[in-house]
């Protein structure tokens, strides 16, 4: 296998940001022929290997050699042309365009300066018959599925000589079906001789279709293994970077809360984006969502808040049927939600620490009905003091605190619309560890006052360390519920892992 | 299929409406005598719509149309009366400073990513201010060529007139159509407006497509300024003020998407002939003010926005 000859060859690949080092000397081999998934977590340096690879980035050191060539690619379009073709999850195609101008744009087939329009569609539908793919193309391309625009996109870097062809998350928006068409389209291309580099967070689909896998982690390259002898819990820990071990940390007591639940969901769910589930949050329970990037974890949350509405199911809240269409119709039944991205999310990075705190409170009273401006100042006090927000003053603008601040800023929002039931999506996530240990206390604090909660982090032993119960999710799926004893960073990665 | 020609089909059918309104009231609407006129008189806004539709096609605006035909009336004035210059070297000269003048406009806004609308809208002042540099009079043009080329004109079954001017806006329509729908560059054109991001990724050579679009936006406003010169005789730095919006509203009614990547050239002629009916009928009818065909326009437009959004919408919800 190592005698064999390498189709793409990169080492040593070093890439950084301000602040962040993206890719640290990381080593990566396609051979032609094959298809190679690249995993890795969020941050891992997935999407930065792909972006230098493609030319979007400039590397700082490392050598990319393709058929042994060193080569390095200007622009993504100067990739295409080396032989390096990429198809992303958004279809970066043209829309309004028809299928066969999407296919030929660029190098339509002329006479005497006019695009020759009837030997074009001809050479697109012959093109797209060898993928299986009989439509009119002469028709806009926003006519048909993502999963057609996907083939369209595939069949483009193919035609235009892509010895490589790069998938990132080209599945994340499609169904059972149409996975199992593009897959086939995979096989083929592989039988052909083509690379591919294929990133996905579907462990079930790695296992389906890859050869070989290559995991990422924090920027380094972890290891690269032939999937065959690759055990799944194996490929989990190297993703999430522990091994099994003995528990460090323990709840103190855990407790078994009782009583009816809050807030249920029964069969809840919408197509293409999450499995329908079942959820049940108590009280002063704090349920734990767990899986991989991608798992569903988020995309749970964001139905569970009306952000995503659901087309399966029914929500129950204190045991009568509720409809959550909206983040307004969850506002009003007093949930709170902490989005995973604050700063896009969350944060309205301008506007001061006081009206930051406000904003939900006020939302929930009407913009008709303002708050007096001194009620404002109490609210924004209390809660700085409640929560230790370490700012001068109220009115300095938020996104001049750290990012633990902010965060204790955007629960302040929440706690002061008096909630019930809150979801805190990756509440620890880029806060350093002294604000950590503050937000995993609060979180604590909180669920004594009978707050509802359901948590999403990553990080296994957190999540494990507060969590009464913890749901464990993979490819869009609630798998397992585990409660009791069963509740620890071991338990939930075997359950990720699927053995 | 039908979806997708709506917009077209919708213009059309206002046109036909509008048109059977008229001919209802005065059947004189009939005469191709009513009809010569209209496509004369409409003849330079048509011609720079054609241009204006391949900006809005790639996602931008051209604010500066109405200043460089206006500058296209003084330049010829002033040259041609003042400095005695051959009028038909004039036309060369000023077709050539326009369409440099836009290929600064569609460089500035490439090279440096500014927003169309302030580009453009600094080249309007710009040609503005350099009419009055030029005089600040209106300029009288009595050379002989004007004669001449005004009295070129096929004569039309009934006794109207398809007149030189109108047929430069006739041809131009028919080269606009040809450039937007057969050539690479129409295709490049609407790869802008769909998305420009992919456009790039795709290959397509966007700076030089950028220049290239407001150079013909530019050129055909030179030409357009030039016809209007036969029309009026003169040059009057004052001409033409806020010709660009009335063209922005001829393509928007004529079917084509402001946001870009969905219209065609056919449609932005009938969007001018729908003006130019309006305005026709409001001169028969004889009581109303010629405001009025503002007040018609803008009810169109609106109604046309409104269309546009509603199908947009239907289309992200069928996806």
């Amino acid at each position: 296998m190592t005698e064999q000859p390498q189709l793409l060859e990169i080492r040593g690949l070093t890439k950084g940001f301000p602040g962040v080092q993206a890719l640290d000397h990381v080593d990566f081999t396609l051979q032609a022929g094959e298809i190679h998934g690249l995993l890795g977590e969020n941050g891992a340096g997935k999407s930065t290997l792909i972006k230098v690879l493609t030319g979007v980035f400039k590397r700082d050191a490392g050598t990319i050699r393709l058929d042994g060539q060193e080569i390095e690619a200007r622009d993504p379009a100067d990739a295409l042309s080396l032989g390096i073709g990429t198809v992303y999850q958004e279809v970066n195609l043209l829309p309004n365009l028809s299928v066969a101008e999407n296919l030929f744009i660029g190098r339509q087939p002329h006479r005497f300066g006019l695009v020759r329009t009837g030997e074009m569609r001809r050479r697109s539908e012959e093109l797209l018959a060898g993928y299986g793919l009989d439509i009119d193309v002469a028709n806009p391309l926003a006519a048909y599925s993502v999963a057609v625009q996907q083939i369209v996109a595939i069949a483009r870097a193919v035609d235009l000589s892509a010895k490589v062809l790069i998938l990132d998350e080209p599945t994340a928006s499609l169904d059972t079906h149409e996975v199992e068409t593009l897959f086939k389209i995979l096989r083929d291309l592989r039988s052909r001789g083509i690379g591919i580099v294929f990133v996905t967070h579907f462990l079930d689909q790695v296992y389906a279709v890859c050869d070989r896998i290559t995991v990422l982690r924090n920027g380094r390259l972890v290891g690269s293994r032939p999937i065959a002898e690759l055990p799944r819990i194996e490929l989990v820990s190297m993703m999430l970077g522990r091994e099994l071990a003995a528990e460090a940390l323990h709840r103190n007591q855990r407790r078994e809360v009782t009583g009816e639940p809050l807030v249920a969901f029964m069969d809840y769910g919408k197509r293409r984006l999450m499995e329908p589930f079942d959820l049940a949050v108590r009280p002063g329970e704090v349920v734990g969502l767990a899986g991989l990037l991608g798992s569903g974890r988020t995309e749970t949350a964001k139905l569970v808040f009306g952000i995503e509405r659901a087309d399966s199911g029914q929500a129950f809240v204190g045991g009568k049927p509720v409809r959550i269409a909206t983040p307004r119709d969850a506002a009003r039944l007093r949930f709170g939600f902490t989005p995973e991205d604050r700063k896009t999310e969350g944060i309205v990075a301008e506007l001061s620490v006081r009206e930051n705190i406000i904003l939900a409170l006020q939302a929930q009273r009407g913009w008709l009905r303002l708050i007096p401006r001194r009620r404002q100042e109490e609210i924004a006090d209390r809660f700085i003091k409640l929560l230790d927000i370490r700012t001068p003053d109220a009115e300095k603008p938020i996104g001049l605190l750290s990012g633990g601040n902010q965060q204790k800023a955007l629960l302040a929002r929440w706690l002061a619309t008096e909630p019930r039931f809150l979801i805190l999506d990756e509440p620890t996530r880029g806060i350093d560890v002294g604000a950590h240990a503050e937000i995993i206390r609060l979180i604590e604090r909180l669920c004594e006052d009978g707050l509802a909660l359901l948590v999403i982090s990553s990080e296994l032993e957190e999540i494990a360390s507060y969590s009464d119960r913890v749901v464990v999710l993979r490819d869009r799926r609630h798998v397992r519920e585990l409660t009791g004893s069963d509740v620890s960073a071991n338990t939930i990665m075997t359950t990720i892992a699927g053995h | 299929m039908i979806r997708r020609h709506l917009p077209v089909l919708v213009t059309l059918a206002v046109f036909i409406v509008g048109y059977l309104i008229c001919l209802a009231q005065f059947p004189s609407f009939a005469s191709t005598r009513v009809i010569g006129n209209l496509l004369t008189d409409n003849a330079f806004l048509g011609i720079v719509a054609v241009g204006m539709t391949f900006v809005i096609l790639s996602g931008g605006i051209d604010l500066s149309v109405g200043s460089v035909i206006a500058f296209t009336g003084v330049f010829l004035a002033v040259t041609i009366e003042k400095y005695g210059l051959n009028p038909y070297l004039a036309f060369v000269l000023i077709l050539g400073i326009s369409a440099l003048f836009g290929a600064a406009m569609g460089f500035l806004i490439h090279t440096f990513q500014i927003p169309a609308f302030i580009v453009t809208l600094a080249g309007m002042f710009l040609a503005r201010g350099l009419c009055f540099v030029l005089t600040t009079d209106s300029i009288p043009i009595n050379a002989p060529a004007y004669g001449q080329i005004t009295d070129i004109a096929f004569g039309l079954p009934g006794g109207g007139r398809l007149t030189f001017i109108a047929m430069i806006m006739l041809v131009t329509f028919g080269a606009g159509i040809v450039l937007a729908h057969y050539t690479r560059f129409g295709a490049n054109v609407y790869a802008l407006g769909g998305n420009r991001t992919s456009a790039q990724l795709m290959g397509v050579p966007v700076g030089r497509t950028t220049i290239r679009i407001y150079m013909l936006s530019s050129f055909l406003a030179a030409l357009a300024g030039i016809v209007f010169s036969f029309y009026t005789s003169a040059g009057y730095s004052l001409a033409a003020t806020g010709v660009e919006l009335d063209t922005i509203a001829a393509v928007v009614i004529g079917g084509t998407l402001l946001t870009g990547g969905y219209g065609t050239i056919i449609g932005t002629l009938v969007g001018v002939l729908i003006q130019g009916l309006i305005q026709t009928y409001i001169t028969f009818e004889g009581t109303l003010s010629s405001w009025w065909t503002k007040i018609a326009i803008g009810a169109l437009l609106f109604a046309f926005i409104v269309l546009q959004r509603g199908l947009s919408a239907a289309s992200l919800r069928t996806r």
